[in-house]
């Protein structure tokens, strides 16, 4: 009872309560929910092509053995099959006609038995197949898609801490004509949502002749009513008198810009980086609607043109899918918190 | 850096001219210049076409040679023979994805907001590793939804884990994509899989806002937990409670890429929602309706606007309560 009494203590409270069972049972239960299918996904890429049709899957990447024989070309099988003498031998199959396979021992590569196909158990191995990742990088343009991804993520998320920053800066330390209205024009935009206008961006699109350019999904969305505000927000809390002793010392305006108020608005901009990275290199309908051609295609639309196919080629599908979400997952693993402050701040994602 | 110095020293001249010939308090203006540029040309100018392409027919894509249409686009979307029987509709597709999508935001944000109100209360409570466990639920709102669709995908297939789950129990496997009942509950599960994390972080912050006080004042008063949610948390969460569950309806009705991925909207029309009407027929099929696709947008935002008068409406009433209270 005693040993009970001291594993079941908790914090604060003297011993655990039933209520507490119940919480710990909920998590854990939702870590299997949550995790359970990523993980089974990453496993799965791991599988070598004949791995990945088999039925029932495993969750490990295993595969089935097999072997060179001598005086035959290519790789043969392995299979357990009980042998006549009593016990197991090992054998390699060389042909299979209907239920009947011809198996031969690898060691004596001569003497062909015929075993009936119920009585055989495949031999396995766990191999994890990495050519399902290096092959990406030959057989298809995998790289070109990455690069477009990494190039709109980049340039765009650039773009966007110039433009808003700019912007927030305007909004917070002068005083205009005209301020409140363009503050209020510019976050009145979240109520639109690009879904609802985009038949005409498209026209738009098209007519600055960007249509299958990755400027064409870059450029529509480099301004961000999110950014705007949470920047402006921030740099509400800059006092002015470093504006005013810089005017002072007759620093231009754009000098006061950059010198002193954008280094000092870096944790700000650091939080809307890392949601511009997330909302570009996961950005689906845009892309969809902008880049048709092959060669312009984004890591997203790659992945949904390949589901797409008639055969879809599962084992290079689960590898790109699993490459597409490790940025994400680094993001996640290492800047949770800058995300979490974020949203709690603006209360958007 | 050196080059970053480079380009910002640039355009520096630029704006001391600007300073000069508007004085320091208008050069704002060409702070802001940029975005307003970006919102002019994709957000504003947009918005006002959109109208004229719902007025508009053909299949032109420059307004110019577009014939005017009045409110045929509206006519063709909306009107039915009949309007007890779908299949009496002018485009029954379209219906058919509306109530979809009504189903669906429905389903979504009610189950969804109370796992997550779960999820909510019970991170709340003194538990260890409570950082760890928040991440957790947060991990699936960070992927794309393609990424999210895929993950799904390969498990629902027809030789995928869950049908060897199935098998392993003796009971048959099931197609659980080619079943319009089994897609639609899928495309709901996966849904609230995917978004879950994030009203939670929402509603966490809500609860943390909550003073403690209050809490320890019920506690001396032997208040059972299940009253003290009902008589505390839940009362003092409802303005929290509204905007989770207005920004929720507002993203279930757009509802589109996800499910686009992982059901393609089939079978048949069994998961097509609002959103995946609008790009088909602006997009994807052969002749491209412009102007029934802005129709149909137009009839999503006038939904949007709806919700968002809602929310107004609720939180304004919560306030007056609290007051008379």
């Amino acid at each position: 009872m005693a040993i009970v009494k001291m594993l079941t203590a908790t914090k604060g409270r003297k011993r655990l309560h039933w209520t507490d069972v119940v919480s710990y049972l909920y998590l854990v239960v939702g870590l299997f929910v949550m995790f359970a299918p990523v993980l089974w996904l990453v496993m799965s890429s791991f599988k070598t092509e004949s791995a990945i049709a088999q039925f029932p899957p495993t969750f490990m990447p295993y595969s089935q053995k097999s072997v060179p024989i001598e005086g035959r070309t290519g790789e043969f099988p392995l299979y357990n099959v009980p042998a006549a003498s009593g016990g197991t031998q090992t054998l390699a199959q060389i042909s299979r006609i209907g239920i009947v396979a011809t198996m031969v021992d690898p060691a004596k590569p001569e003497e062909k038995i015929k075993v009936n196909i119920k009585d055989r158990e495949p031999v396995t191995e766990l191999e994890f197949a990495w050519g399902n990742y290096t092959d990406l990088f030959g057989k298809f343009t995998f790289g070109k898609y990455l690069w477009n991804s990494v190039f709109i993520t980049v340039i765009a998320t650039l773009i966007t801490l110039l433009f808003n920053s700019m912007a927030a800066f305007a909004l917070s330390k002068y005083r205009f004509s005209g301020q409140k209205a363009v503050y209020l024009l510019i976050i009145g935009t979240l109520m639109i949502p690009p879904t609802i206008i985009l038949v005409p961006v498209f026209l738009v699109i098209n007519e600055v002749g960007l249509l299958n350019s990755l400027w064409g999904v870059i450029l529509p969305a480099v301004a961000t009513p999110t950014g705007v505000f949470l920047l402006r927000q921030y740099m509400l809390t800059i006092p002015d008198e470093l504006i005013e002793a810089a005017r002072m010392d007759h620093a231009s305006e754009w000098r006061i810009y950059w010198r002193i108020v954008l280094p000092l608005s870096a944790p700000a901009l650091a939080v809307l980086a890392i949601f511009s990275v997330m909302w570009r290199w996961n950005d689906f309908l845009l892309p969809l609607i902008v880049l048709s051609q092959n060669e312009v295609f984004t890591l997203q639309l790659a992945l949904n043109s390949f589901q797409g196919e008639l055969n879809t080629q599962w084992h290079y599908l689960l590898a790109m899918t699993v490459i597409t979400l490790i940025p994400v997952t680094l993001v996640f693993a290492f800047l949770q918190r800058y995300i979490t402050t974020g949203i709690a701040s603006a209360g958007v994602k | 850096m050196g080059r970053l110095s480079f380009f910002f020293n640039l355009l520096e001249p630029l704006f001391r001219l600007a300073q000069r010939l508007l004085g320091t308090q208008k050069v704002a203006w060409l702070f802001v210049a940029p975005n307003l540029a970006v919102f002019g040309v994709f957000t504003f100018l947009p918005i006002i076409i959109n109208f004229f392409y719902a007025a508009t027919a053909g299949v032109e894509l420059m307004p110019a040679n577009r014939p005017y249409s009045g409110l045929d686009n509206f006519e063709t979307l909306l009107k039915c023979g009949d309007y007890t029987d779908l299949s009496t509709c002018n485009k029954d597709i379209f219906w058919r994805a509306v109530f979809n999508t009504l189903k669906f935001s429905l389903l979504q944000v009610g189950l969804m907001v109370v796992f997550a109100l779960i999820t909510a209360l019970v991170l709340n409570r003194k538990i260890i590793g409570r950082g760890f466990w928040r991440s957790v639920y947060f991990y699936p709102v960070l992927l794309s939804p393609v990424v999210v669709a895929l993950i799904w995908k390969w498990l629902l297939q027809s030789q995928g884990a869950f049908n060897a789950g199935l098998v392993a129990m003796d009971m048959q496997p099931i197609e659980w994509l080619t079943v319009s009942d089994w897609a639609f509950f899928w495309t709901i599960f996966v849904s609230i899989w995917a978004h879950m994390g994030f009203y939670t972080l929402i509603i966490l912050a809500g609860l943390q806002a909550i003073p403690k006080d209050l809490y320890e004042a019920a506690e001396m008063d032997r208040a059972s937990p299940w009253r003290t949610l009902r008589r505390i948390t839940l009362p003092l969460l409802m303005p929290n409670l509204i905007v989770v569950l207005v920004l929720a309806a507002i993203k279930a009705i757009q509802v589109f890429d996800e499910v686009f991925v992982l059901t393609g909207g089939g079978p048949g029309s069994a998961t097509t929602f609002i959103v995946q009407f609008i790009y088909q027929t602006g997009f994807a099929e052969q002749i491209q309706l412009y102007g029934l696709a802005a129709a149909a947008s137009l009839t999503l935002a006038a939904f949007l606007v709806i919700l968002t008068l809602a929310q107004l409406r609720l939180s304004r009433a919560d306030e007056m309560g609290k007051r008379e209270r």
